[in-house]
């Protein structure tokens, strides 16, 4: 059974279609990138995944480790191991990011029937996988994402992920925003979580972070559709010619059918 | 969309302290005129030259006008439909003579006096209605030379003191509420802390409406001497009410040469139902003078009850380098109205003041900011800072803010910051995908708000506050 099964998904924002019948499987282990020109409708799909309410799934289905996804509640989709880095992670002032994290890990091993974890474990699980994103522990004391700069934004979305470890890992444009140096520790971050019991779906622009975490397949979206899956070559063409040939081919094929 | 319709079901609960306590009640007549303040008085077998006081805040009271300024509205007040007196029939010396009703009531609050003395080592002065039902710990405290107890037992053991420092913070004729208080009230807190003493234990009432119709007319003075410290804390819950009530009590604080006062206050008064029917009026005066050089007063309160507050703790700062601090979370949410804030009077050399405010409106909710600080031209050198915060959970509440800066000396330092945010559908959803229901998130962002007011409250009320916001915005049973 698939980890991830997205069936002619249809989704809009009030009057307005954004995803004009989604396809996608995913399946343990795998690691799809999902690219497309800005407006594609790939963040749309990184968030409906995750349940946002903002936007209406108009048809179609999804099903999650055999469940319907799209009957879950945000936080359930979450304990189930569904995380979503967010493209904008939001300023919390007054909550620290360790009693944040520590309240997110305790909701999940709850709902996984395990045993919520003191402040003294918690901070030995947190310190690990903090250094590992180069973040010293005085990064824990500060109120969530109030004042972190961007790079700090993203390498913490990637941190929760870590102490987290999700099923399926929605990542939506963490790469964007980020300098070299960030990306490449956020690259080790992401591949240090890859295994085969874990999925991951990132959506980006660009081929960049493709370089760092090599994907299973390259799927490009376009007016709200999946139009073109590959593996990583496509990625490389992509990044070379632009997205401008899928708009013609897309054209083309739009035209004669 | 998650946020409004969730949000709204999430700030729809009710009040969980409504109950009545059937305890026998002695009233006076409904109504006020001189005789009433003479009764009142009598009751109490004050003292000549305290009469004298009362009748002429009472004649003064009838000379002025009911206040409307504030950026509130309720109905007409029926002045002569409150009885002005209320007391328990049994005057109890000690704990074992209080009314087990009255114990028992105080357990349903959860608020023991019993595990309250031997837990968390805190002296209940209880006020229940008007008069003191029990005072604890008082030996420990004589011990130090600290006087602690009811007002009226104050007037009795040391009219000295009670004749020399009455009024001379909040006059009997500073405003209408004020003259009103004065003029009736009955009884309220007293503590004296002598010359450097450090009062060991936090000094703690409870107050809780109870009779109905009857008007709350609570009187404290607290007076610490040079170089002492003193910690009070105040906290209320009300029951259950159809009619409105109202109280109006008046606080005075006097700090001497290098004492530090701190008052404590959780106020959870009845704040009416959804419609704003049946809840309390609070319209009370507080005031502290520092009146001694490098005096320090500092006001933190938690205000989420009432369904309507008027409320303005406020330092005089008469010493030099005296200072005085503002420290205030006020929640409305249904139809509750707060008015609230501070004044800040720099009348001494490098003087400093602080003030630090945030409102959370919620449901319909209406809440203001309302502060003043004034500079004068005596105090060179003086500086304030203030800061004032409003949140908003939903989409028909509203928050409003006004300050009122006066500036005469030109060695003054001013800094004034405010902001206005909305607990916003981006931000539960992020801790939603974090795996927190709801209810979870609102509570954590609403805490992490108030968090720089719930530093200054003493540990345990730290704790109780953090409950009480969540229970007032409704997001208990789900939450800890």
């Amino acid at each position: 059974m698939a980890l991830l099964e997205v069936r002619n998904l249809r989704v809009g924002i009030g009057e307005k279609e954004i995803l004009r019948g989604v396809d996608l499987t995913v399946n343990a282990g795998e690691v799809h990138a999902i690219m497309g020109p800005n407006g594609s409708g790939k963040s749309t799909f990184a968030q409906v995944l995750a349940g946002r309410g903002t936007f209406t799934v108009t048809d179609g289905q999804a099903r999650y480790k055999g469940k319907d996804l799209l009957a879950l509640k945000p936080e359930d989709r979450a304990r189930e191991g569904l995380f979503l880095a967010f493209q904008y992670p939001v300023e919390i002032p007054g909550v620290s990011n360790a009693y944040f994290l520590k309240s997110a890990l305790n909701a999940v091993r709850q709902h996984r029937g395990l045993e919520e974890l003191d402040a003294m474990d918690f901070m030995s699980l947190v310190s690990e996988k903090a250094k590992l994103l180069s973040l010293d522990e005085s990064f824990l004391k500060r109120s969530l994402n109030e004042g972190f700069s961007g790079g700090e934004k993203k390498r913490n979305e990637i941190l929760q992920m870590a102490v987290l470890e999700p099923t399926l890992a929605v990542l939506d444009e963490t790469d964007s925003g980020l300098d070299i140096d960030a990306l490449r520790v956020v690259a080790t971050g992401i591949n240090a979580m890859r295994g085969p019991e874990r999925a991951m779906v990132v959506v980006t622009h660009y081929q960049r972070i493709l370089e760092y975490v090599a994907p299973d397949f390259v799927h490009v979206l376009f007016a709200g559709r999946l139009v073109k899956s590959g593996d990583k070559e496509l990625a490389r063409e992509l990044e070379r010619r632009g997205y401008s040939w899928i708009e013609e081919e897309f054209a083309a094929k739009t035209a004669g059918s | 969309m998650a946020s409004k319709t969730e949000v709204q079901a999430l700030t729809s609960q009710e009040y969980k302290h409504g109950f009545v306590t059937d305890i026998d009640e002695e009233l006076a007549p409904k109504g006020l005129n001189e005789d009433i303040v003479r009764l009142i008085s009598s009751k109490k077998a004050e003292p000549e030259w305290l009469l004298e006081w009362r009748l002429k805040a009472y004649r003064h009271w009838l000379t002025m006008k009911e206040p409307h300024w504030a950026n509130v509205t309720y109905g007409p007040i029926n002045y002569q439909g409150i009885h002005y007196y209320a007391a328990p029939r049994k005057q109890p010396k000690s704990l074992d003579e209080v009314d087990p009703e009255i114990l028992a009531m105080y357990e349903k609050l959860g608020i023991p006096l019993e595990e309250r003395e031997q837990l968390a080592g805190v002296a209940v002065d209880a006020v229940l209605d008007s008069v003191s039902v029990g005072t604890t710990f008082k030996d420990k405290l004589s011990e130090l030379g600290i006087i602690f107890g009811s007002f009226s037992e104050a007037v009795q053991e040391h009219p000295d003191l009670v004749q020399k420092w009455l009024g001379s913070v909040v006059p009997y004729n500073d405003n209408f509420f004020a003259a009103l208080n004065s003029a009736v009230f009955s009884d309220g807190s007293f503590a004296y802390i002598p010359p450097g003493v450090r009062c060991p234990m936090e000094l703690s009432t409870y107050f809780r409406i109870n009779a109905k119709d009857t008007g709350q007319f609570e009187r404290t003075l607290i007076i610490a001497d040079q170089g002492s410290f003193v910690s009070y804390l105040e906290g209320c819950t009300a029951p259950m009410r159809d009619e409105n009530q109202l109280h109006a009590a008046v606080v005075e604080l006097i700090a001497l040469d290098d004492a530090q006062l701190k008052y404590s206050t959780i106020q959870n008064w009845y704040p009416g139902d959804k419609e704003g029917k049946g809840g309390i009026y609070n319209f009370v005066t507080k005031r502290g003078k520092c009146l001694g050089a490098r005096s320090k007063i500092s006001w933190t309160q938690v205000e989420t009850g009432s369904a309507i507050t008027w409320k303005y703790p406020s330092c005089i700062l008469q010493g030099d380098d005296s200072q005085g601090e503002f420290y205030s979370v006020a929640v409305t949410n249904h139809r509750q109205q707060a008015d609230t804030g501070t004044k800040m009077i720099h009348l001494g050399k490098r003087t400093r003041s602080t003030i630090i405010s945030k409102g959370i409106s919620a449901g319909r909710g209406q809440n203001t900011y309302r502060g003043q600080v004034r500079i004068h031209g005596s105090a060179v050198k003086s500086r304030n800072y203030s800061q004032c915060d409003s949140l908003l959970v939903g989409s028909e509440c509203g928050a409003h803010t006004f300050p009122d800066i006066e500036v005469m000396s030109p060695t003054a330092q001013m800094e004034h910051e405010a902001s206005t945010s909305k607990i916003g559908e981006d931000q539960l959803f992020y801790c939603q995908q974090r795996g927190l229901r709801p209810e979870d998130a609102v509570s954590m962002i609403v805490n992490g708000f108030c968090k720089q007011v719930f530093l200054n409250l003493p540990m345990e009320f730290a704790v109780e506050a953090q409950k009480l916001i969540t229970v007032s915005l409704n997001l208990e049973g789900t939450v800890g």
